[in-house]
Parts: structure tokens; sequence; C-alpha cells
């Protein structure tokens, strides 16, 4: 019985250890498969590589062309940036013209307001003053008789100074009459002293080649260091402009009193004939 | 900056034209022109201004008194006054500031620069 009950017990344990070595090849049929589908996947991996290869390849390009992208927007901006400082300019020198074009056009439509000769010399000096900004200058005519220049108008002179007629063809002023040809000093002009000869401008007025006169600048107001390029703007417009304003006075008020005198003379011929 | 209102006290036409002329960048501004002190002082009774640009070397009255009597009366005190003038010597520009002028221009103007100052100074009221 005892013998019968020992054969039970190592047949039970037999049997548990058949199903261990089941159960454990079981596991081993699984881990099988599973290491085949690895295996499996491991071998379509070349594939999967050449898809992997092919979208590199296609990101790597269009990092090419965003990179060729960022050079031509740099390239742009620079361009631009270029563009931006011509702009800058540009607008400086528009305003500048702008500037010059303002006081251009009011010399100019201040010249021509009137045909009062000595209206007209007041806006000259006027224009001189404001817009050129000379503390000290003169305004001479031509005496056709004599062939002297004569001093017509001044400002800014100290009380005693003289000035004398000065000839055609002689000296600085004599000179600028003569070639019509303007006269500059362009050095530092504060410390130039004030010398009616020797003027820091001598600008001619003329029309076409016959002067008329000249306008002599012997300083400059305190403010202002030395000409800028909108003075000689002006000063070619005065050369023109001022000379057309004082002639067209001066024969204005020649006629006047030519009107005048015959006005005069008509008058009394009809109070002569009235009372013959 | 739109419809403002300017009086521009000058005795040179010249001048008087020139910063009328400047002025007119300022869209739809009115002008209002004199030719002294004394002439201002009539305007601003009658007209209502933003701003007074005046010379100083004028005949009755020079800029310089009227933008004394300006800044004395309570009525025209707030008024910002520019001067623009020949004189452009440091002790005249400060005279003119220590009187309430806002701004000193010397003479000869260029437009851009005058519509600087102006612009600042309204900017600066805001």
């Amino acid at each position: 019985m005892a013998d019968d009950n020992d054969i039970f017990k190592k047949s039970e344990e037999f049997n548990q250890l058949i199903n261990k070595q089941k159960a454990f090849l079981e596991e081993l049929v699984k881990e099988n498969e599973k290491l085949r589908y690895q295996v499996a996947q491991l071998k379509s991996q070349p594939h999967n590589n050449g898809l992997f290869r092919e979208e590199i390849e296609v990101l790597r390009k269009r990092v090419e062309s965003l990179e060729l992208e960022k050079e031509e927007l740099i390239q742009r901006y620079q361009q631009v940036e270029e563009e931006n400082k011509d702009f800058a300019k540009r607008y400086v020198e528009i305003e500048e013209q702008n500037n010059n074009l303002a006081n251009l056009y009011v010399a100019s439509y201040q010249l021509h307001s009137t045909l009062d000769f000595q209206e007209v010399l007041h806006i000259v000096m006027e224009i001189v003053i404001n817009l050129i900004g000379a503390d000290t200058f003169s305004i001479m005519l031509l005496d056709e008789k004599s062939n002297e220049l004569v001093v017509l108008a001044s400002e800014g002179y100290d009380e005693n100074t003289k000035f004398p007629n000065v000839r055609f063809g002689e000296g600085i002023i004599g000179q600028v009459a003569k070639s019509g040809e303007p006269y500059y000093i362009n050095q530092a002009t504060k410390s130039y002293p004030v010398d009616f000869e020797h003027p820091l401008a001598c600008i001619p007025l003329k029309i076409k080649e016959n002067v008329l006169g000249v306008i002599n600048i012997n300083k400059l107001l305190v403010q202002k260091d030395a000409f800028t390029a909108v003075d000689y703007e002006l000063f070619s417009m005065l050369a023109g402009h001022a000379a057309t304003a004082i002639f067209s006075s001066k024969l204005y008020s020649q006629s006047e009193r030519k009107l005048s005198t015959i006005q005069s003379f008509l008058d009394l011929l009809t109070t002569s004939q009235n009372q013959g | 900056m739109e419809n403002l209102r300017f009086l521009v006290v000058e005795d040179s036409p010249t001048m008087r034209q020139l910063i009328s002329f400047s002025l007119k960048r300022f869209k739809g501004c009115k002008i209002v022109e004199a030719v002294d002190g004394v002439d201002a002082l009539k305007k601003l009774q009658s007209e209502e201004v933003d701003m007074i640009l005046t010379d100083i070397n004028m005949p009755v009255m020079d800029g310089l008194k009227l933008v004394t009597l300006v800044k004395q009366n309570p009525k025209f005190r707030d008024i910002p006054i520019v001067i623009i003038t020949t004189e452009g010597a440091q002790e005249d520009r400060d005279r003119g500031l220590s009187l309430g002028a806002e701004a000193y221009i010397s003479k000869p103007i260029q437009s851009s620069g005058l519509i600087k100052v102006i612009t600042d100074i309204l900017e600066k009221r805001k």
C-alpha cells in the first residue's frame, strides 16, 4: 500500500515536472516567435532604411533650399538697408532743395513785387540780410557817365566809413563789374577783416552781359560761419533778378518823370490856349 | 498736426513770406501776420492762435517787449513763442529764452529746421 502511495506521489511529481517542462517549452516557443518576429523586422530593415534615407534626402534638399532662401533674404535685407540709407540721404537732399527753392521763390517774388526803385533796393537788402545772413554789405551801381561804381545802399559799416567810388575794372570790385563773374572767399570768414575794397563776396548784378552794379559782402552775421550751398544759389539768382528789378524800377521812375514833365507841358499849353 | 493757427510777427515782407511759406507744410494751417509788437497784440485780441513766431528788431515795439507782454498776460501766456532773429549772440539767445520764449532761431532760417522746432514744441505740449 505504501508502495502504491509512493508511486502515486512520484507520478504526481513527474506529472508536475512534465507540466513545468511543457510550460517552459511553451514559453520557449513564444520567445522563439518573438525573436522570429524581430528577425523578420530586422530583415525588412534595409527596405525601411531606404525610405528613411529618401526622407533624409528630401529634408536635406529642403534645408539647402531654406539656406539659399535665407542667403537671398539676407542679401535682400542688405539691399533694403542700403536703399534705406540712400532714401534717407535723398530725403536730406530734397529737404535742402526744398529750403533752397523756398528761399529762391520768396526772394524772386519779392524782387518783382514792386516798381519803386527805393523799395527794390530795400528788398535786395532784406534778402542779403535775412536769407544770406550778411551783417555788413553794400550795393553799388555803375554810373555809366563816369564809368564808376557808386554805393547806393549799405548796412552794418561804422558811421565814419567812407565809400570811395570804384573805377570800372579796378580792384576786386571793379574787376567783378568788368568780368561779370562773382568773387568769393571760401576760407574761414569770421576772422576776415571788414575792408570795403576787399569783400568776402562780390556779386555782379547783370542783365545778360551788361553789368549794372555789384553787391559787396564784407561780414557775415555772428552765427554764420561761412557761405553755404544755398547762398551761391541766391547769389546766382540775385545776379539776374535783382539786376532786372533794379533796371525795371529805374526805367519806370524815368518814364514816370517824363510822363509828369509831358503832362505839365500839356497842361501849360492847354492853359495858354485857353487864355489866348 | 492740422489746422494750426500761427501769428507771424515780422517787419520784413520777405521774411514774413518765407516763414508763412514754410508754415504751409502744416495742413490746413491759418497764418495771421503782424508787422510789429503793437500790431501783434492787436491781432491777439481778435484772433486765437496756437503759436507766435516773432522777430526781435522791429519798429514801434520790438520782439522782446512783445514776448514780455504776452507772457505777463494770463490770457496769452500759454501760447508758445518762437523768436526768429538776426541777433545770434549767446547773450541775446539767453535773454530771449529767459523772457519765456520756447525757442530761439537765428537767421538765416532753414524751412525744415523751423518746422522741426515748431513740431517739437507742439509735441511736448500734447
